[in-house]
């Protein structure tokens, strides 16, 4: 068998290699978005995201202070000196090398000293502080430095201020987060109740025509949501509850329903036969089986098909434009949100990028918390 | 009523609801209707038991029915009348003013084109993420991260895949990523060998291997599975057919280079950087449904092969693939479906301008902006169409098992 270790090993540093990138292919896009979220307006248009993680070197203009503003020009042993830092308080940059013109700007490093017509001297330090001195009084505006500077990543929460707490009704988030919310648990929890009941009388009760409804929940698995939009939306005006929150809770709780009571009812299937019908034996009712043992039994069941629909309702866009949102736009959800300052703001991805995210973070501490039941329920869910 | 409060309101009488619905309906018939005492004590609770299931199943069933039954059927009524003339039946006018419409079948090619390239990319990258993932240490960590998208919702991805296909002017940074990199090529040898060289293998490879594919699948008795196996084949081959015919057109094409490029508004490749965006969320239900059926291959037909010789290579396409099959066919069509429905991601990203419309976004369109209900049903009938053979296909499999 040796041959077959050596054989595996000498693969296995391919397999790492290929695995890495693929992942890092899949993590890519994401964190271009989460990285872009968390930099200014101009940091995403100057460069691209990737570059914001090490430290940029940028060619800039600096300039001293006004020698004309009061207290600016000191008067020091018959030398008029100006002192202060070339950039603005909180910045972390360091200068590799200046200059005072614009055609010489790497003509000193960080300590020399420039010699400027009319006996003027410049001296710039690394972090940006200079002494600028006259043998006269000296006017006008301050003195210009061309500095080559680096400046380590810089990150703000500023975007996640405006999307959130902007009060902006265009940009901000908040409201299309409760509504989306307010869409979500009721349109969750629900179907699950409903499916429960039909998944044990698929299951574990014997009537005619059983086999025929589970090939009907079957069928209607796989039948296309936009068919049910135009005569639903006509049920919907025609009996008065028109578009709005109820609409949609009893829109996702139909297109649910299919795949609520094929999930539950395999996994029930697979529940042991004897504690059922030692309950019966017992003189429990069906009522009674289902509430005390089998609903007990099912929470991996339950919970895999409550992501699911929990996912599928967040991350819903169609339902929502179609059941919900009417002309005066007061119950717009996250997706609508983002989907219109595509159009309006397609530009500003500082906006753009936090807005998706804070969209996206919900069902990402979903996946990532309850990833084992998501697992099991794909697995149980598609048909064999 | 706040919408927050309505709809904890909702919950407490929706579940609360259902849940004395089934309680006081199974009291109902075990103490009114047949109650289990008396002379007819027996033959109540035989009554009863017969009653029962339908009690369990009423709301669901009526859910189901009035949402997705009943919606199939009337839209087949809408498609053959016209809202404007009082509903009145019309034939087949919405279907032919469909036809007419140039539109219509731009999205028809553009959902084939979907239809072959996303299921067999990500099924294809899912295998290799399967196949790679269960190899190594720190697998479980890889499959979650590739996993990640599934959470992702369309429009979330789509925002994510703009920033990516994003163009800024010659002159400044790009910050789109694939332009940063298309600007990276400048027409030399690296851009030959990655530009030209590289996909003109990769089109050799399809070509050979979908041909290869094919020929494994136009044979066989026949019955329901060679006719949908045939099926697959013809597509094979035109896949093959399609793939050598570009092989000329890579070597021959002038590429800009140096110019950055509005990805989006060019025909044809903004459909297959749209189908990316797809691909990426859907790799990752691939390898977790793969990887489960990899993991439940016996060992001892690979340790078999091993022992008798095979290569790797050979163990992945000899012994595991064909034990695999089934469980390949299952994402195959889940994959399908959720493609022959994608709306979010063309509608968030281009809206089907430049030539990018698929049939779920084309009828969306019909329906709410150009208000014609008729189109747009008939629209929605030809994706019904379209998923036919599977649902077909999916009640003839669980009726087999059921038996």
């Amino acid at each position: 068998m040796s041959n077959i270790a050596g054989s595996k090993s000498s693969l296995q540093w391919v397999v790492h290699i290929s695995v890495a990138l693929l992942v890092m292919l899949w993590l890519f896009p994401t964190l271009g978005l989460f990285v872009s979220s968390f930099r200014t307006a101009d940091q995403i248009s100057t460069g691209g995201w990737w570059t914001s993680l090490f430290p940029a070197e940028q060619n800039l203009t600096l300039r001293s202070a006004d020698p004309d503003d009061a207290g600016a020009q000191m008067l020091i042993d018959g030398v008029y000196v100006v002192e202060g830092n070339l950039f603005s308080d909180g910045v972390d940059a360091t200068i590799s090398v200046w200059g005072t013109s614009s055609r010489a700007i790497d003509t000193y490093v960080p300590g020399d000293t420039a010699e400027m017509n009319d006996g003027e001297t410049i001296t710039v330090q690394v972090n940006g502080d200079y002494v600028w001195t006259g043998t006269q009084e000296m006017s006008g505006r301050g003195q210009r430095v061309f500095a080559t500077s680096t400046t380590p990543p810089e990150f703000t929460f500023k975007n996640y201020k405006t999307v959130l707490f902007g009060g902006n009704a265009t940009d901000g988030m908040t409201k299309a987060f409760f509504n989306t919310l307010t869409v979500t648990i009721p349109a969750t929890i629900i179907p699950i109740v409903i499916a429960a009941f039909a998944a044990y009388a698929l299951a574990w009760m014997d009537f005619p025509g059983r086999a025929l409804l589970v090939a009907f929940v079957v069928a209607l698995l796989v039948v296309p949501l936009q068919l049910a939009l135009i005569p639903l939306l006509r049920l919907h005006l025609g009996i008065g509850i028109g578009k709005g929150y109820l609409g949609v809770w009893l829109a996702h709780t139909g297109f649910g329903m299919p795949l609520a009571i094929y999930l539950l009812r395999n996994y029930m299937v697979g529940l042991p036969r004897d504690i059922i019908e030692n309950a019966k034996v017992d003189g429990a009712t069906d009522f009674q089986i289902f509430t005390k043992i089998i609903l007990p039994l099912s929470f991996p069941a339950l919970a895999s098909f409550a992501i699911f629909q929990f996912l599928w309702t967040w991350n819903d866009l169609l339902v929502a434009k179609v059941f919900l949102i009417d002309a005066t736009g007061q119950t717009t959800v996250m997706t609508n949100q983002i989907v219109e300052l595509l159009g309006t703001r397609g530009g500003n991805w500082e906006i753009l990028s936090t807005a998706a995210f804070v969209s996206i973070s919900v069902p990402l501490v979903v996946f990532f918390s309850m990833q084992k039941y998501l697992v099991r329920g794909l697995l149980a869910g598609s048909v064999k | 009523m706040h919408p927050a409060l309505q709809g904890i309101a909702t919950i407490f009488l929706g579940v609360g609801g259902c849940l004395a619905y089934f309680y006081f309906s199974n009291q109902f018939i075990d103490k009114v209707l047949f109650p289990a005492k008396g002379v007819n004590a027996g033959r109540n609770i035989n009554r009863a038991n017969i009653v029962r299931p339908w009690l369990f199943l009423a709301p669901a069933l009526f859910a189901l029915s009035l949402y997705l039954a009943y919606p199939v059927f009337a839209t087949l009524w809408y498609s053959l009348t016209d809202r404007d003339k009082g509903d009145a039946f019309v034939g087949l006018a919405n279907y032919y003013q469909m036809m007419d419409d140039p539109k219509f079948w731009e999205a028809l090619k553009n959902n084939m084109l979907w239809l072959i390239i996303v299921p067999a990319a990500s099924t294809a990258f899912g295998l290799l993420a399967a196949q790679l993932t269960d190899r190594i240490g720190w697998g479980s960590i890889a499959k979650s991260m590739i996993f990640m998208p599934m959470a992702i919702s369309f429009v979330g991805a789509a925002v994510i895949f703009k920033l990516i296909y994003d163009t800024r002017p010659a002159d400044a940074n790009q910050i789109g990523v694939l332009n940063a990199v298309w600007m990276q090529f400048n027409g030399g040898v690296g851009s030959f060998i990655l530009l030209r060289a590289l996909p003109a293998v990769f089109l050799a490879f399809l070509t050979v291997g979908s041909l290869w594919l094919a020929t494994t699948m136009i044979k066989g008795v026949s019955s329901f599975t060679a006719v949908l196996r045939s099926l697959f084949g013809v597509v094979l081959v035109a896949v093959a057919v399609a793939s050598i015919g570009s092989v000329y057109g890579v070597f021959t094409a002038t590429l800009p280079y140096g110019k950055p490029q509005t990805w989006l508004t060019m025909p044809f490749w903004n459909s297959i950087l749209l189908m990316i965006v797809l691909i990426w969320i859907q790799t990752g239900f691939a390898m977790v449904i793969l990887s489960a059926a990899l993991r439940g291959i016996p060992e001892e037909t690979v340790e078999a092969a091993i022992v008798d010789g095979a290569n790797p290579f050979q163990v992945f396409f000899k012994i595991k693939m064909p034990q695999i099959a089934g469980t390949i066919v299952v994402v195959w069509t889940t994959i399908t479906l959720t493609v022959l429905k994608v709306f979010d991601i063309v509608f968030a990203m281009t809206n089907g301008q430049w030539e990018t419309q698929v049939l779920a976004n084309y009828m969306f369109d019909k329906l709410f902006r150009g208000n014609d209900w008729g189109v747009g049903s008939a629209a929605a009938i030809v994706i019904m169409l379209l998923v036919t053979p599977i649902l077909v296909w999916n009640v003839y499999n669980v009726r087999k098992e059921m038996r």
